[in-house]
């Protein structure tokens, strides 16, 4: 261990910041105006944005260098029949403030950059979303299948992944030959 | 010496479920680590999928059968964002008692296979023993020791029993006095500061970089803790203090258990506050609607860090999408910069600390 990395504590005061949102969402817009598709403070320390793939690593590196965002808290993928869609948990501890990041991806093209170079904590939500959604994150150190075995040749999350929905449910008299 | 891997698992007393750590040793010094998991995967986020909002808190339950009730509500809070609806309040107050009770048997039960990893036996008896009295508080508010089902969408199921508050009393002054007895058998146990001093060191900086929250990243002095940063319920109301570590020595296992164990009389306060300051009567719950649509996020402070539901709905009565973030997952990922430098033997006194639980890990 690098006895510069020891160093670093940050100095959080572990109490929100009020408004905050309001703040980071301006900040947002003046840097990146026109590639947000769509923009908005949903509640009280919650932003949303709506971006293409090609602007997620810009977007991200902002978040986390200028802006403060260390934690990277969730990757979720999302297959909506007609595209797909990465969303990031981004937070900032200095304000309690979470960005919530929604990345468009093209169904026949599932493809989106990796975030490992910024966040470490990408390294296994990424994985869990390759085995099960089937998202190629490109830049990846080593997107190998996390939770299902290594041979399996689906990516069940996805809508096309039939799933058993009916109960097949057999009566204890029926199966005595009752009616 | 030549490198070589050793598989610690599947089947093995450290895991404290069913996954495998592989490392790699140069004699007996730990010189690489990597966890394997996914032998629980039961695949929660398709089964959710095709159950109604309510039902699935049945689900949620079985994600963590040591904390239950913090993962249900974990799940219900975000289907509340999602359909944004408001908990009454008694709710509110009857949710926050019921998660730092879970709390505190949940880390209990961390206390008590943390003791015989390092070999202390008697730390599994005597953790298990106080555990009961708060199984048996939860049992008195729901029915039922385990897997609860007890928070819904809207508020909890049932009020609290006639006598709750005096038997909560009760059993909590009985299990602060329990607590001197603990410090007396932890703290000044040589053996057990020697296994866990200055082993499994992981930075501050490191610490947030790979993801790994809650009790572990406190430990690393980091002052996060999500009942204050981005309070849920009625924490803003409670007077307690996040348990951070501030001492030199910041981030090892020792570090680990003091935060953890000093959360134990926190949550005391917290439930002894929350029974004074409740409403005495009123309504605990809302009727959900059966449809929603949209989108909604909630994070909570679990036992063990962070846990975070994201639900998607269609307008159907079902989720369309549910994502859950589950800290031990994470805190895996982070595993091998704790095991890196130590020594074979300290691998059970590092995971230990860590607090592993596989079923919301492989979901």
């Amino acid at each position: 261990m690098s006895p510069a990395a020891t160093e670093h504590v940050p100095q959080v005061s572990g109490r929100p910041v009020a408004g905050i949102e309001k703040e980071i969402l301006a900040q947002l817009k003046a840097a990146f105006a026109s590639k947000l598709t769509k923009a908005e403070t949903v509640r009280d320390r919650l932003v949303h944005v709506f971006i293409d793939r090609r602007d997620l690593v810009p977007l991200c590196t902002y978040l986390k260098n200028t802006l403060g965002f260390e934690h990277l808290s969730c990757v979720t993928a999302v297959d909506w029949k007609d595209h797909f869609e990465c969303v990031y948990h981004v937070e900032n501890y200095y304000n309690g403030c979470m960005v919530e990041v929604h990345a468009h991806i093209p169904y026949d093209d599932p493809k989106i950059a990796s975030l490992v170079p910024l966040w470490n904590a990408a390294n296994f939500l990424e994985r869990e979303m390759w085995d099960l959604m089937g998202i190629e994150f490109e830049g990846h150190p080593n997107l190998e299948r996390i939770l299902l075995p290594q041979d399996f040749k689906f990516h069940p999350l996805r809508k096309d992944f039939a799933q058993e929905v009916d109960r097949q449910y057999i009566s204890r008299r029926k199966l005595k030959g009752g009616k | 010496m030549p490198e070589f891997w050793i598989n610690m698992g599947p089947q093995h007393p450290m895991t404290h479920g069913l996954w495998n750590m592989k490392v790699k040793v140069d004699g007996e010094t730990i010189v690489d680590a990597r966890p394997e998991i996914g032998y629980l995967h039961r695949g929660y986020e398709k089964i959710m999928e095709v159950r109604e909002f309510q039902k699935n808190v049945v689900l949620t339950d079985r994600l963590c059968y040591v904390s239950s009730i913090t993962w249900s509500h974990a799940y219900c809070l975000a289907v509340e964002k999602m359909m944004g609806i408001e908990v009454p309040e008694r709710g509110q107050w009857i949710r926050v008692v019921s998660l730092e009770l879970q709390r505190l048997a949940s880390h209990l039960m961390w206390l008590a296979s943390y003791g015989p990893d390092l070999g202390l036996l008697t730390g599994l008896l005597w953790a298990l023993r106080e555990r009961e009295l708060f199984l048996d508080l939860i049992q008195l508010m729901s029915g039922a020791r385990m897997n609860q089902n007890y928070p819904r969408v809207g508020g909890v199921r049932n009020d609290l029993p006639e006598n709750f508050e005096a038997m909560c009393k009760r059993s909590i002054e009985h299990f602060r006095e329990k607590l001197n007895e603990y410090e007396n058998i932890f703290h000044s146990s040589k053996v057990f500061l020697m296994r866990t001093e200055g082993v499994g060191r992981i930075s501050a900086a490191e610490a947030i970089d790979w993801g790994v929250t809650g009790p572990n990243l406190r430990a690393c002095g980091v002052n996060v803790d999500l009942r204050r940063l981005d309070s849920y319920e009625t924490y803003e109301e409670i007077d307690f203090e996040p348990q951070v570590w501030h001492d030199g020595g910041a981030g090892d296992s020792y570090a680990r258990f003091i935060v953890r164990f000093n959360e134990l009389r926190e949550s005391c306060k917290i439930v002894l506050q929350a029974l004074e300051k409740m409403p005495k009567s009123g309504a605990y719950r809302v009727k959900p609607p059966r449809r929603a649509e949209g989108e909604g996020y909630a994070k909570t402070e679990d036992s063990r860090g962070e846990a975070l539901f994201y639900v998607i709905g269609d307008g159907d009565d079902r989720p369309y999408r549910v994502k859950i973030r589950s800290p031990v997952f994470c805190t895996m990922a982070a595993t091998p910069i704790l095991l890196r430098g130590n020594k074979l033997a300290d691998v059970v006194a590092i995971l230990g600390s860590v607090d592993v639980c596989v079923g919301e890990m492989d979901k």
